[in-house]
Order: C-alpha cells, then sequence, then structure tokens
C-alpha cells in the first residue's frame, strides 16, 4: 500500500480563484492511500517544495501529487524535489488543475469538483506506479551541419571552435550560399563577398571541419547522439585531390550552352565550370548534361588540357557513412518562382528582374560586369520600377504566393534603389510598395536616407499591371496617399520575389522526422524559448531553414544552434526516457504490428525461449530499443494482444484513472 | 435621388460573400483598373468604406456604374477580396430598390448603334436593372 500526499497549489489567484482549494485538501484526505493532504500559495515556490520534502520525511511518502499548473510547466521541479527527498522521481504525479479546470471554469463549485476529481484519478494512478530508472546512450562527438550557406558556415565554425568536428554537407559544388550571390548588404551597403569569403576560407583551412561539397543526405537512422547518416557525393567528374583550380579546362570547353546558375542563369557558362571566382572548395566541375564527352563520347579537350590529370570521366556518385550526435539544418532558401506572377510581364520581357536577378547585375563579377544595363539590349536604362511583396503577404488561401512577410525585401530594395543612385544619378527610381517595414538596428534610417538623400520615388501602392510596349515596359499602379492612378514607362522593373524555403528542405524534414509548417520551413521547439531547436531531439536549425530573416540575424541564430550543439557534444552520455514502450513476453505473438506503426524504429523482434504455464518453447517477441523509443504509445495501441505496455502511463494505471473519474 | 432602405455593411457581406476585413490596402486591385480615372470611388476604397460601413456613399458613387466588371481586380487581389464582387453587391442594393433601375427597355433604342454588340446591351440590362 503507497503512502501518498496531496499537495493543492493556489497558483496566488490563478486557481484559487475558482477552486476551493482548501476544499480539495479536504476531501483528498479521505481518499484510500493519502496519509497527508495541505494546499500552499505558490507549491513551486522554494518554501513549497521545502514543504513538500518535510512531508516526505515526516510521514515517510512512497509518492506525491501536485495538483498544480500542467506538467508541461513544473513536472519537472517536482520531480527533482522528490528525488531530493529521496523518492523515485517517477513517484510523482500531476492533477493539472489549472490550464484543465480553473482559467476554463467560471463556476467555483464546479471547478472545486472537478479538481477534486483530477486530483483522485491522480491519487489512483500512483497507486499503480511502480518506480522507474532511465537508461543512458553515449554521445557522438561530431555534428552534421546541413547547408554550407553563411548559416552552416557559421554554425560549423563556433562548434568548431569548440573542439568537435564538424562534416558540412553542401548539395552545389561549392560553399558560400545565397550571400556569396549577392553585390552589397544592408544596412552598411559593404561588399558581401569581401565579408564571407573570410569566412569561407576560416571554414576550409579549420582542423575541426570537413567540407563534403557537392553532396546531399541520402538517409538518416538513430537518435539523437547516436545518428547515423549516409551522405551521396556526386560525381564531379573531377578528382578534388588532383584538381588546382586553374581553370584551364573551363576556359577550354567547347560547350557553351549551359545556364550560369550562380548568375541566376542570367549568361552562359561551359560543361567544365567553377562556380565562381572564391569558390571552396575551389574545384572545378562537370555538368554532364551539357559536356559533349558524355553526350558523344568525344571531344575530351578538358582532359587533354588538365596538367593535374584530374579529370576523371569514370567518377562515380560516392556513399558515405558517417556517425553523428547533433545535426543541424541551415538549407536556406530560394526565391520563388516570378514567371507564376505574369501581370508583371516576367514572362514576357527579360528586362523585368528579379532581385536576386538585379543583384547580379548589379555585381562586378556578374553577367555584365556590373554595368548597369537592359538584359534585352544591353542599353543603359533611364527609369527603373522596384515592385516589392511579390507574391510575399496572400491569403492563405491564394492561389499563388505566400501568406508571410518575406522580411528582407523592404531593406535590399531600399539598397538597390540607393545604389542605383549611386552610382547612376541620372537613372530615375521608382518604389512601389504596401508598408516599408524597416525594424533592425540602423533600418529605418538607411531607408529614409533612400528617400532623403538618394532622392528615390517611393510610391505607396501596389503595381496592377505591367506591359511590353515596345523597348519600353508600361507600369501601371496605384499611388494611394495622392489618390491617383499613375503610369510610368520604365526600361527596367525589379521583382522582390518572396522568398521560400529550399526545394529539399521538405524530403530532409521527413528524414530527420523533423516538424515543418504548411509553408514548409523547420519548426522550433517553442517559438519563444527553444527558437533554435526542433522538436526532434539532436536536430537543430540554423538561419532561413526556421524562417525568413536577414544576415545579421541568420549569423546569430547560428550562432546560438552552435551553442545549443555544443552543449549536446559535451555530454559524454544522455539519460533517455524512463516511459519507454515494454513488451510482455508471456502475450507478444511476434505479428508485427508494433513494429510497423513506430514512428522511431525502435521496435525489433527476436527469437526468445518461453516459459509459461501455458506454453514452453521459442516464440518472436517483439523487443523495444529503449534510447530510441520516445513513449509515443502507438504501439500500445496498436498491439492486438495487449502484450505492448508503456512504463508510467500503463494500460492499467489509465484505467484506474477513468475509473476514479468515473467512481 | 435619396435611398428608401438603410442597407449596411452586413447586407453587402451577405450579398457578395466577400470579407473586406481580409484586405491590406495594397492597392493592387486600383492599379489594375483599367476605368481608374473615370471613377470616383476607387476598388480599394470600396474594401476600406465597406469595412467602416460607408455604405450610403458608395450607393450614391457614380463609380457603380463605370465599373467595367472586367474583374481584373478580383483576379490581381492577393489576398482573394474580390472587390469587384463589392461593387456588384452595392450595385445591386441600389437597383433594388424600387424605382431604381439604372437602365430600362424605353432607353434601349437610342443606344443602338452598328458597333456595339448586341451582346453588350444584354448585359447592361442584366447589369442595370431589376
Amino acid at each position: 500500500m503507497q503512502k501518498i500526499g496531496v499537495f493543492v497549489c493556489w497558483c496566488g489567484s490563478n486557481i484559487a480563484a475558482t477552486v476551493d482549494v482548501k476544499a480539495v485538501a479536504e476531501a483528498l484526505k479521505d481518499e484510500a492511500g493519502v496519509v497527508f493532504s495541505t494546499d500552499y500559495q505558490y507549491m513551486c515556490s522554494e518554501n513549497g517544495q521545502a514543504m513538500i520534502r518535510q512531508a516526505i520525511k515526516d510521514y515517510g511518502l512512497t509518492g506525491i501529487v501536485v495538483c498544480s499548473c500542467s506538467p508541461r510547466m513544473h513536472e519537472a521541479t517536482f520531480r527533482k524535489t522528490a528525488v531530493s527527498a529521496g523518492l523515485n522521481p517517477y513517484m510523482v504525479e500531476i492533477a493539472n488543475i489549472r490550464e484543465q479546470c480553473s482559467w476554463i471554469h467560471k463556476d467555483m463549485a464546479e471547478g472545486t469538483e472537478k479538481a477534486i476529481v483530477l486530483a483522485r484519478a491522480a491519487v489512483a494512478k500512483l497507486h499503480r506506479n511502480a518506480p522507474l530508472t532511465a537508461g543512458t546512450s553515449p554521445v557522438t562527438k561530431r555534428a552534421l551541419v546541413i547547408g554550407g550557406g553563411i548559416a552552416g558556415i557559421q554554425t560549423a565554425l563556433d562548434v568548431a571552435d569548440a573542439g568537435f568536428e564538424v562534416d558540412i554537407v553542401e548539395k552545389s559544388p561549392t560553399i558560400g550560399g545565397r550571400m556569396a550571390q549577392l553585390d552589397k548588404t544592408f544596412p552598411t551597403l559593404d561588399c558581401s563577398a569581401c565579408i564571407l569569403t573570410p569566412k569561407m576560407v576560416e571554414a576550409a583551412q579549420h582542423e575541426k571541419i570537413n567540407i563534403i561539397s557537392y553532396a546531399e543526405l541520402e538517409s538518416l537512422s538513430g537518435f539523437v547522439g547516436n545518428f547515423t547518416a549516409t551522405i551521396r557525393k556526386k560525381a564531379r567528374y573531377i578528382d578534388e585531390d588532383k584538381c588546382s583550380g586553374c581553370g584551364v579546362c573551363t576556359e577550354k570547353c567547347p560547350s557553351r550552352k549551359g545556364l550560369d546558375d550562380f548568375n541566376m542563369r542570367l549568361n552562359k557558362r561551359g560543361a567544365v565550370y567553377i562556380p565562381f571566382a572564391q569558390a571552396i572548395p575551389n574545384v572545378a566541375v562537370i555538368d554532364a548534361d551539357q559536356c559533349i564527352h558524355f553526350r558523344t563520347g568525344k571531344c575530351g579537350l578538358c582532359q587533354k588540357n588538365c596538367s593535374a590529370g584530374a579529370i576523371d570521366f569514370e567518377q562515380k556518385d560516392q556513399l558515405i557513412e558517417r556517425q553523428y550526435g547533433a545535426i543541424v539544418v541551415a538549407t536556406g532558401f530560394k526565391p520563388i518562382d516570378a514567371s507564376q506572377f505574369n501581370e508583371y510581364a516576367y514572362n514576357d520581357s527579360p528586362d523585368v528582374v528579379t532581385s536576386l536577378e538585379f543583384e547580379r547585375i548589379m555585381n562586378a563579377a556578374g553577367p555584365t560586369k556590373g554595368q548597369l544595363v537592359r538584359p534585352s539590349d544591353l542599353e543603359h536604362p533611364h527609369e527603373i520600377v522596384f515592385i516589392q511583396c511579390v507574391g510575399s503577404r496572400c491569403s492563405e488561401d491564394a492561389e499563388k504566393g505566400k501568406p508571410y512577410c518575406s522580411k528582407i525585401c523592404c531593406m535590399y530594395t531600399a539598397k538597390h534603389a540607393m545604389l542605383v543612385r549611386e552610382k547612376y544619378p541620372d537613372v530615375n527610381v521608382h518604389v512601389f510598395y504596401i508598408d516599408a517595414r524597416t525594424p533592425g538596428k540602423n533600418f529605418d534610417e538607411f531607408y529614409r536616407r533612400a528617400v532623403e538623400q538618394y532622392g528615390v520615388d517611393y510610391i505607396k501602392g501596389m503595381v496592377g499591371k505591367v506591359s511590353v510596349e515596345g523597348k519600353k515596359l508600361h507600369v501601371q499602379g496605384s499611388d494611394l496617399l495622392n489618390g491617383e492612378q499613375v503610369h510610368i514607362n520604365a526600361d527596367m522593373v525589379v521583382l522582390a520575389t518572396a522568398i521560400e524555403p529550399d526545394p529539399t528542405a521538405r524530403s530532409l524534414g521527413t528524414m530527420l522526422t523533423a516538424s515543418m509548417d504548411t509553408n514548409d520551413f523547420f519548426t522550433e521547439a517553442h517559438p519563444k524559448l527553444r527558437p533554435v531547436e526542433s522538436p526532434t531531439a539532436g536536430v537543430f536549425l540554423s538561419g532561413v531553414a526556421q524562417g525568413p530573416k536577414d544576415i545579421p540575424e541568420t549569423v546569430a541564430q547560428a550562432g546560438a544552434a552552435a551553442a545549443k550543439v555544443i552543449g549536446l557534444l559535451a555530454k559524454n552520455e544522455l539519460t533517455c526516457n524512463a516511459c519507454v514502450a515494454h513488451a510482455n513476453e508471456a502475450v507478444c505473438n511476434g505479428c508485427s504490428q508494433c513494429e510497423r506503426v513506430c514512428p522511431y524504429g525502435a521496435i525489433t523482434y527476436e527469437d526468445r525461449e518461453i516459459r509459461t504455464p501455458e506454453f514452453r518453447g521459442v516464440r518472436r517477441i517483439a523487443t523495444v530499443n529503449e534510447a530510441v523509443c520516445q513513449g509515443c504509445g502507438a504501439c500500445t495501441v496498436t498491439c492486438p494482444s495487449g502484450a505492448m505496455d508503456l512504463k508510467g502511463f500503463t494500460n492499467r494505471q489509465i484505467m484506474s484513472e477513468v475509473d476514479a473519474i468515473c467512481r | 435621388m435619396s435611398l428608401t432602405n438603410k442597407v449596411t455593411a452586413e447586407d453587402i457581406l451577405r450579398i457578395s460573400g466577400v470579407d473586406a476585413s481580409r484586405c491590406m490596402q495594397c492597392g493592387k486591385c486600383s492599379g489594375a483598373c483599367p476605368n481608374y480615372d473615370e471613377m470616383d470611388y476607387h476598388p480599394h476604397q470600396f474594401a476600406a468604406m465597406v469595412r467602416k460601413g460607408k455604405i450610403t456613399e458608395l450607393m450614391e458613387s457614380k463609380a457603380l456604374y463605370q465599373c467595367l466588371s472586367c474583374f481584373a481586380c478580383s483576379q490581381r487581389c492577393p489576398r482573394g477580396v474580390e472587390p469587384a464582387k463589392l461593387i456588384e453587391a452595392v450595385r445591386l442594393s441600389v437597383i433594388r430598390q424600387k424605382g431604381k433601375n439604372y437602365m430600362t427597355a424605353d432607353a434601349l433604342p437610342e443606344k443602338l448603334d452598328e458597333k456595339i454588340p448586341q451582346q453588350a446591351l444584354v448585359s447592361a440590362m442584366r447589369k442595370y436593372s431589376k
């Protein structure tokens, strides 16, 4: 027989205003097994906890019921209290009389009655509790960072600086990501490459960082501290160890039809190429779809001219298997496809470009060597219209576009406008905007500078239509502040397209069993208090993969994710969840149904010798890997023979609770 | 000309099925409108004014009969507000009142013209009379 203590919390007036806490404590005194029952203003306070510890000692309690807030708030607190008084932490039950009672009831009598019933259920369950001991599992002291943009690079550097091994898996031939494509950065207008490339070099030279470029995660198994990843390193047909990055092959290649992804496909490149001058690794890659050798079996000019002998047409994809303790998702973003917004004539004229395309046009290493010219005829433009919120802030049920604000467009459009006016004062710049959203340090000052110092014409309103008229683009839009419709004959139109998660994010999320929102952004464990952790243990979030953010925010979040990774990898072993599933071997018939529903792959089968009064012999029995089991309970409700049970939440415990409620 | 019955924002919502509170006043509708300059109130103003309950002003507006019902505003709206349906609902609220037909059969003969397709006249009758 258990000796149970009941502790009813007032939570100030949170509970006491709707529940007669004294009556609850009094009523519970009559329950079987309850030897002590009391109430207190704040059970979670140091005094409240001292009261619990004292009662455990004075009355020799074997278990306690705390009637308070949700176990999500203070279960851990009261378990620690119990442990410090010599009890097993799983001999603590919480009756939630706040969120599920006082907060949702108005009537004191009703609230009190329900609180008593909830407390009785907890007592009934506690009668069937058994002390549980959590197991431990070791931690592999290496992190995997998926994505080699600024988010991934920063997280990798911070983790590596703490002394842990980090692998960066990057799907494109070079690290650097979107930031490498940017010309200047707001609000300081410093050159993006100048601040990014030192970090790329640092990552490449760091003895703890291993960059696996042109590679993708193929599969993943395991759990926090013990992941096993299979990485597919795509054949680049160049021996990375031999290639010196001299670039002779890229000059000799006669194929000139491939589109340059780094320059947003605005120009052509050879079939063998190095994405950009500062690429890391500085190694060429062959685009097999464009390569004449792969298409016809001839050519091979690159091979003939490579003094290092690095060209290897026979190279195959390589599978790398590695163990990791933590995984960081830093998969970043891409701009949405602007072609679905043809009211802005994106499909009709090459002079309508997206902001990222414009970024390349303005960049000295871009397709026009930094000269601002119209893509159609390479002439200097005189009138440029910027349109903001293209595909952002659309309603959830809209046919196209995203419901969220992409956050970075107001600032980069102000930047573009300013850069144009700075370099080409003869060009008139108009910006159509809905709201200029510029929260951030020195951000609003930056935007005002565009208006006041650089004379950028900001027009509050959206463009309804862009039509091609000869060599010009006729822009028709609203000027809401002046109450008129405006018509501008522009030479170029720049669309501030919304950003969306990289297309690989969805399949990666499935592989990691990391939850995502409806827009494919990874969900954080808590939107305010755990912003860089996924709800899946051991998976951390860095950069735009979690939600739109600019470079300073990305770097800050990358550092925060790294701190969490370091906190995990610094441990030698992890305490597992004690509330795990367990099969009763006397009842299990090895039907495999639990294995099929287990989302964590924690259940396997083994042939075990069974000796019961009814049966003697070898039988196939379900076995739960306790380090992998998360205690979700899917197997227990699936098991047709009732063999599967969840420790701490057994079927008998749950039924006792129900019985107590229905009594 | 005075209007006999009081029409409320709820009536417009019921007739149009459009929730004007979804409008974020971006002005894309009015930016798309091909007949903007002829209208005294513009598509985005219909959304704003219905929300504020200024239905009487809209019912007395010229815009009701200048709107081409081309639905460009509805088609472009990023928030699915469909201003064209709001304008249509206000127009119907006027026309459905006694003696408020904007166009009658008597007016047709003088509008007959070789260049006007008959379809347009039929549409106009549907649009401007009970």
